[in-house]
This record gives structure tokens, C-alpha cells and sequence, in this order.
């Protein structure tokens, strides 16, 4: 797969590299791979996890050392590895998942820590930080305040503080690696101009996500690689989402709505003019048995805190909720679970599981009782309940007894719920239960969803990406400033007008 | 004005819990506000200020240390006996012996952290168990009573006859604690070493991708909190005049809570030189105002304890929810 001519003459890249080999532990993790960037272009990374992308940035930002063979063109420089120093040096700069940033300290220091660095310990001069700082932000066309600590500032806020340190380092390569990730959708349209800015100034910008809607409105090229090799280089005009998940996956995935008669099925659960001041007014609703209801919305509308409400963890103020046919009043989750409603997080990472603990312990912990037995866990009893969620919901994992953290996003995922499916729910809330698992993993997860909705459970779905209650759920509420505005019926409604309801 | 008092939540909410309990005693004793008092409180606060500001360097670079006291008894015991051999010296020549050493038991404290990949507190309670163990083992648990007389000398750096006939006076301790926590706001806010040390403890994986000297950083925190340790060892010895083996053994304690008080936070990053001295102020005007009112003294650490309590869930936890001004106010979007 040769390099598409742009309009013309094709200008020089700025990165080329070939015959890229990686092997760990007898795994190919990059199979002969090349990989192009132009000047000031912003390309995007695709591929499902354990394609090779990580890997890729990694050899290119001299994380890792390839094979013998690999040819590294970068800016005029040929090299057959990189060195951390001297790509760094030389203007590659990347922008961690996790951001690598310092929390308590300013915005100005986490922007021009730079300055600070060196062999021999210097006086810091602060007013030459805050000035690198505030031209580094005026580049990027935003303004804050540097000398607040930076823990003040929201999530997506802190990337671009994080942006604007890549080019206090005289950045020319800028690697994002899923940035958005945490972002809700205006957050999101925010970076993404912010890319667009720092693409005008000249720097190239490799980018990196699971939401294949920005792949396609932000870049102009897209590299996919499959199983540590390069499935090839397209332009992103003419591409659609459902085209990179083919070539990502090397499937293709059956997009359609959900048409399931429900009429007849009892209502699981009722909640009428449920009320939290400040958080979410007057919400009535209905689920029934079998039935997936989604719920979409931006950040702020009150979809967590209802959901939270629903799981007991706080109390509303005014309302009523009525669970298979008995009104309810949970005084903690705990109450909840007992009346079978369980909750997955939306932040799967910190609250949903317990990273360093093993799979089958992170699976049963919420439904411990269960596998008592003369009032101690009972080995035989965990050992065979998780054996039955891990073959239920297809869990891909090495031994039940290996950490969670060793499994990919998509199996984290299914750990959790499992971990709810424990526990017996009459009703499960998925709080954004894709974030961070990429697209091939996604099917696999709402597999499940609709499996389990066809064994009887009521199920609610959370989400601020409008086409996965699209094409997931019976019925799509949407909600903004608390209350819900509108309900859609995907059979009956078209996905693009859902969407202007919700971005408005 | 608001950016201020948000950075700033924990050294005001300190000064407003101090002038407060400065207040009351004020008035509930006639010897409290006196200047032969605050004279008083400064010369003994002033080896828990100096072993405080040590502390507080480790706490930012995001360890913590529970041998320092010991190892300043340590360090006395051994100065003392080298000052002994080598026939007196002077104070230029003990604080090297006792910085000199007290740096040393430091980088054995770095160097298990760093070299063995143990966490900081089982490595410093391991080695204060050890130091200590040491210590009573080869002295004995006999104190030194014969210092140098350049040691046991007091030395008045200002002093003022009141109009009852006290004297007020400022001594060597207050000035060598002046010296400790200039030097010691000069490297952690001035210096890049400084800077960095807080960015370790603030997020040890983006130090260490910045390229940040990590073991470099390891002993400098704990080199600098040997320093103090040893300087302070001295200084008490001075302060006391003689060098008892135990003198020190739990003093970790205290000072620990002050520095945690002060809003240095146990996990790095977090902590500033002020709110560490208003810290070991807070709990050194506190026992002299018990003190004064003739409260038994075995009711001191239960009081104190709850003081230290009620300061930390005022300044930590609830700052912006006892002043809602402070919050920045939710965005809907």
C-alpha cells in the first residue's frame, strides 16, 4: 500500500519508517510494518488493542528497539532505532493516555517543567515559565489561569495543558494516544479543535481512538493495522465508520435496530417524577421486562446521578420507584442490590474493578453470600460460578487467578458484568460501558447486552455516544439539564435526528 | 484574592485555628501573651521546626521517614564522641560531624528505597528499629553529661528585661532553625531540584518519562531530611546539654503529625514550608498554653491528638464547603 498522492506533488514526510519487526515472547507484536507521516498532517492510528498501535508509537518515540533491519527516516535523519532523548530532541512529543502531568502543581510549571530540567540544579525562574506557558496556550488559542494548580482544572482542560507542554518541546510530531477517552462530546468538539489549531501551526499530529466519528472528522489520512500488520493507508474522504471496523476487525459487523415486541412483556421497573434538586427534575419512566432502554445525553444532563439514584447511592428528594411491581426506597446500594438492581460504573478503571486483584475475586465480590459455605468462601463454590460467567459471556483470560489489570479493556468489561450478573439482577444499568474498549469488543459487549435482555432482564443503557443506544436499545430517552426531553423509537426514528436532538 | 485563599486553604485555615486558640489563652492565662512566652516557645519549638522542614522534604518527594528522630540521637551520641577524641572542636566543626553523619544514615534509608525497591516506611521503620537497636546496644543506655563547653554554653542572640524582672530571651537554637528552613524553602520553591522533587512525589511515572534522575531524587529527599536530622541532633544536645540515648525516641511522631498537619500529604507532591511551622506551632502553643493552665500533663497527648484532629478535617476536607464562595461553581452544558 503505496502513500496517496495528496493534491499533486506529494511533499516529503516527516516520519517514514519500514520493515518494522517486534517480537516479545515469541509473539509478533509488528509484522514488517511501514508507517508515514506528512508535515503538519493529522493522521489517525486505527486498529483494534493488541493490533500493534502502542507498539508502533512506542518504537517510534524509542521506547522500544526494533528488530534489525528497521528503517527510521525521520526530518531529514535516517536512523535504525530511536533513543527517548533523542526523540524528544528532535520534536516528537507524545500525549500519554494517562497524561503524565503533575496535579498539584500550575498549570504554568506543568507546562514549562522543561525549563526545570536539566543536570545541575539551577534557580527556577518563574516569570520565564509563565511566559513560556501563556504563549504556549495562546498557540493553541485558549487562555487559562497559570498559576491555579492544575487539579482545578476538568479533565479535558488538562489534556490541552498537556498539548501545550508537547509544544513548549518545539514540537514537529505530537502522538495522542485515545485522548478523548474521558471526554464527553462537547469536550471532545473542544480538543478536536484544539488538533486542528496545532495542525494549522505546522505540527503533524498521530492520532489515536476507539471513536472511529472522530477518526473521520479530524484527520485526512488513516493508517490501519491488524494483528501487528499494516492493513493498509487510506484517505479518510470516503471512508465510513462502518469501513474501518471492517478493515480494523476483518469482519464485518450487522448494523441494525433493534425490533423486538416488548408490548406484552410486565414492566420491570417504574419511576415516576423522581426529583434530585441541582441534579435531575421530574424523571418518569418505564423499563420492561427484556426490554434495553437507552439513555443519551450531554455532560451535566443527570444521566449518572439518575442512575446512581435508581442504585440507592443517593436519595431522591421527590418520586416514586416501583421494582417488578413493589415500590421501593433503597436507603444504600446495598438495599439495591438485594432488590436485584445492579449498576456498572462508568469509570470501570478506579471504581468498577479492583486492579491488582485476581479475575475470579473481582467477580464474585459483590455477590460473596452466594458462595458461602458454612459461613466461609467456599473455594469449590468460586471456582465454579466463575468458570460459568467466564464461558457464558465468552471471558478470554489466562487463569482465573491472574490480576485484572492483565486483561484488555473489553474483557475487563465482561469481568464486570459478570460481577453484577452475580449477583442476580432483576435490572442492570450500564453506565458507558464502552469507554476505552475498542470496536471489535464493543459487538462482543452489546452481544451480551442483548442476550441477556432476551433472558428477561430490564436493562438500562447509558451512553454519551448516541449511535450506541442507537442501534442497541428498544427505546432512547434523552435527556439535558436534568429532565428528560425527548423519547425516540430507533425503529421509527433515523440515527441522524436523534443526533441533532442531542448535540443541538 | 480567591486564587490565594484556594492555594493557600490549609496555612490560613492553620493561622485562623492558632489566633484563635491564641485568643483563649490570652485571656484564660496572664502568662500566655507575653513576650518572654513567645520567646519561650520559639527556643523549644526550634529542633522540632528544623527536624519538620526535613520531613517535609521527604513527604513532597513522596516518602516518608520514621527513623530521623532516632537517627539524630544517633548522631549526637556520635558527635559527642568524636568531639570527645579529637579534643573539644568547635561549632563549625560539630555541625559538619553531625551533618556529615546525619546525611550518611539518610542515604541508607535512599538507598534501601531506592536500591531494593522497599517502600519507604517498612525501610525507615526497619532502620529506626535498627539505629535505636544499635544505639542502646553499644551504649548501654548511658547518657554523655561531659559535652564541650562551646556546647553546653548558651549563647543569647537578643534578649530584653520585662517589667517584672524576666528576662526574654532569644537563643542559638532559633537562629540555626531560622538558617534550616530558609535553606530549606530556598530548595524546594528556588531550585529546579526543588521542583523536581515535587513532581516526583506529585506523579513518579511522569517524572521518570520527563528524564528525572529518580534515585538522584530518592537521596537528595532523604539526604536533605539526614541533614536537618543531624543538625538538630546538635542542636538539642545544645538545647539540653547532655545527650541522652532515648531523648528522641518518639519524637517521629510528633513531628510527622505537624508536618501532616501543616497539609504536607502522606503521598507526595502536596506540603509547603509555612503551613509546616505553623504545624509544629500549633502543637507546641497548645501544650504551653495547657501548660499554663495548669492542665495535668498526662492529659497533654490526648489533647493534642484531638486537636491535631479537629485541624485536619478543618483545613484537608471541608475548606470550600465552609466557605461555598471558594467553589467554582458547576458547569452545565
Amino acid at each position: 500500500m503505496a502513500d496517496q498522492a495528496l493534491d499533486g506533488a506529494a511533499p516529503r514526510p516527516l516520519l517514514s519508517l519500514r520493515n518494522v519487526n517486534m517480537t516479545f515472547g515469541g509473539v509478533k507484536a509488528l509484522k514488517n510494518v511501514s508507517f508515514e507521516v506528512l508535515p503538519g498532517e493529522v493522521h489517525c492510528l486505527a486498529g483494534e488493542n493488541g493490533s500493534g498501535k502502542s507498539t508502533l508509537i512506542k518504537v517510534i518515540t524509542g521506547v522500544y528497539k526494533p528488530e534489525a533491519g528497521a528503517v527510521i527516516d525521520y526530518d531529514g535523519q535516517s536512523y535504525s532505532h530511536m533513543s527517548p532523548v533523542t526523540a524528544q530532541a528532535s520534536g516528537i512529543q507524545v500525549i500519554w493516555q494517562d497524561l503524565a502531568l503533575f496535579p498539584e502543581m500550575t498549570v504554568a510549571e506543568n507546562i514549562a517543567f522543561q525549563t526545570v530540567i536539566g543536570r545541575w540544579p539551577r534557580l527556577v525562574n518563574y516569570a520565564e515559565m509563565r511566559r513560556v506557558a501563556i504563549n504556549a496556550l495562546q498557540r493553541l488559542g485558549v487562555a487559562f489561569d497559570v498559576d491555579l494548580a492544575l487539579h482545578h482544572f476538568p479533565i479535558a482542560q488538562r489534556q490541552i495543558v498537556a498539548i501545550a507542554r508537547a509544544l513548549v518541546g518545539e514540537a514537529k510530531l505530537v502522538f495522542m494516544d485515545e485522548p478523548t477517552a474521558s471526554l464527553t462530546q462537547s469536550e471532545t468538539d473542544y480538543l478536536l479543535d484544539i488538533v486542528r489549531n496545532l495542525s494549522a501551526s505546522g505540527v503533524a499530529v498521530v492520532f489515536v481512538s476507539h471513536r472511529l466519528a472522530e477518526v473521520l472528522e479530524i484527520s485526512s489520512r488513516v493508517t490501519v493495522l491488524r494483528d501487528g500488520a499494516l492493513v493498509g493507508v487510506y484517505p479518510t474522504k470516503g471512508l465510513t465508520q462502518s469501513r474501518i471496523t471492517e478493515l480494523m476487525t476483518g469482519k464485518t459487523f450487522d448494523y441494525s435496530v433493534l425490533h423486538r415486541d416488548l408490548s406484552t412483556s410486565p414492566v420491570m421497573l417504574e419511576v415516576k417524577g423522581l426529583s434530585r434538586p441541582g441534579e435531575f427534575e421530574d424523571v418518569s419512566l418505564t423499563v420492561r421486562r427484556g426490554e434495553t432502554l437507552g439513555i443519551t445525553g450531554l455532560l451535566g444532563a443527570g444521566r449518572t446521578e439518575l442512575a446512581l439514584t435508581l442504585f440507592g447511592m443517593r436519595k431522591p428528594k421527590s418520586g416514586s420507584v416501583v421494582l417488578d411491581g413493589k415500590p421501593v426506597r433503597f436507603g444504600s446500594n446495598r438495599d439495591a442490590i438485594a432488590a436485584g438492581v445492579a449498576y456498572l460504573s462508568e469509570d470501570r478503571l478506579s471504581l468498577g474493578l479492583i486492579q491488582p486483584q485476581a479475575i475470579a475475586d473481582n467477580m464474585v465480590i459483590a455477590s460473596l453470600d452466594k458462595i458461602l459455605s458454612g459461613g466461609f468462601i467456599s473455594s469449590d463454590r468460586k471456582r465454579s460460578l466463575v468458570n460459568r460467567w467466564i464461558r457464558d459471556l465468552g471471558v478470554r483470560i489466562g487463569k482465573q487467578d491472574d490480576a485484572i489489570s492483565t486483561l484488555s479493556g473489553g474483557n475487563q468489561q465482561r469481568v464486570a458484568i459478570a460481577k453484577w450478573l452475580a449477583t442476580d439482577p432483576k435490572l442492570l444499568i450500564l453506565d458507558a460501558p464502552t469507554v476505552g474498549v475498542d470496536v471489535g469488543a464493543r459487538a462482543g459487549i452489546f452481544d451480551i447486552v442483548s442476550k441477556l435482555a432476551d433472558s428477561g432482564l430490564a436493562i438500562i443503557l447509558i451512553s454519551d455516544e448516541v449511535p450506541e443506544v442507537y442501534f442497541n436499545a428498544d427505546r432512547v430517552l434523552h435527556m439535558a439539564q436534568g429532565r428528560i426531553v425527548g423519547e425516540f423509537t430507533p425503529g421509527a426514528t433515523t440515527l441522524q435526528a436523534i443526533e441533532e436532538a442531542v448535540y443541538a | 484574592m480567591r486564587r490565594f485563599v484556594r492555594s493557600h486553604a490549609t496555612e490560613l485555615a492553620l493561622l485562623a485555628v492558632i489566633a484563635a486558640i491564641c485568643v483563649f489563652l490570652s485571656f484564660a492565662t496572664d502568662r500566655f501573651f507575653t513576650l518572654g512566652n513567645a520567646f519561650d516557645l520559639l527556643n523549644t519549638s526550634s529542633v522540632n521546626i528544623i527536624f519538620a522542614v526535613g520531613l517535609l522534604v521527604v513527604l513532597i518527594a513522596g516518602g516518608i521517614d520514621i527513623s530521623f528522630a532516632v537517627a539524630a540521637s544517633v548522631v549526637q551520641y556520635l558527635t559527642a564522641t568524636v568531639l570527645g577524641w579529637i579534643g573539644g572542636g568547635n561549632w563549625i566543626v560539630g555541625f559538619i560531624i553531625a551533618g556529615a553523619l546525619g546525611v550518611a544514615l539518610g542515604c541508607i534509608n535512599a538507598f534501601l528505597i531506592h536500591g531494593f525497591r522497599i517502600i519507604s516506611i517498612v525501610a525507615t521503620i526497619s532502620t529506626f528499629n535498627i539505629f535505636f537497636g544499635l544505639l542502646m546496644f553499644f551504649t548501654g543506655g548511658v547518657s554523655i553529661y561531659n559535652l564541650p563547653d562551646w556546647l553546653t554554653t548558651r549563647v543569647v542572640l537578643f534578649e530584653r528585661e520585662m517589667a517584672d524582672g524576666t528576662w526574654a530571651e532569644i537563643t542559638l537554637p532559633v537562629l540555626i532553625m531560622a538558617i534550616c528552613v530558609f535553606a530549606t524553602w530556598a530548595l524546594i520553591t528556588r531550585t529546579t531540584t526543588g521542583r523536581q522533587l515535587y513532581a516526583f512525589g506529585d506523579n513518579p511515572e511522569g517524572a521518570r518519562r520527563f528524564g528525572i534522575n529518580i534515585g538522584a531524587m530518592q537521596f537528595i529527599a532523604f539526604g536533605w531530611l539526614g541533614l536537618m536530622a543531624g543538625i538538630a541532633g546538635l542542636v538539642q544536645a545544645h538545647y539540653a546539654q547532655e545527650v541522652v540515648p532515648n531523648a528522641l525516641y518518639g519524637r517521629e511522631l510528633d513531628v510527622l503529625a505537624a508536618v501532616v498537619l501543616g497539609g504536607a500529604r502522606l503521598g507526595g507532591g502536596k506540603g509547603s514550608v509555612l503551613g509546616c511551622i505553623l504545624g509544629v506551632l500549633l502543637v507546641s502553643i497548645t501544650q504551653n498554653g495547657l501548660n499554663l493552665m495548669g492542665v495535668s500533663p498526662f492529659a497533654f497527648k490526648m489533647i493534642v491528638g484531638a486537636i491535631i484532629l479537629a485541624a485536619i478535617t478543618l483545613s484537608n476536607t471541608s475548606i470550600e464547603r465552609l466557605l461555598p464562595f471558594l467553589k467554582s461553581r458547576r458547569v452545565h452544558s
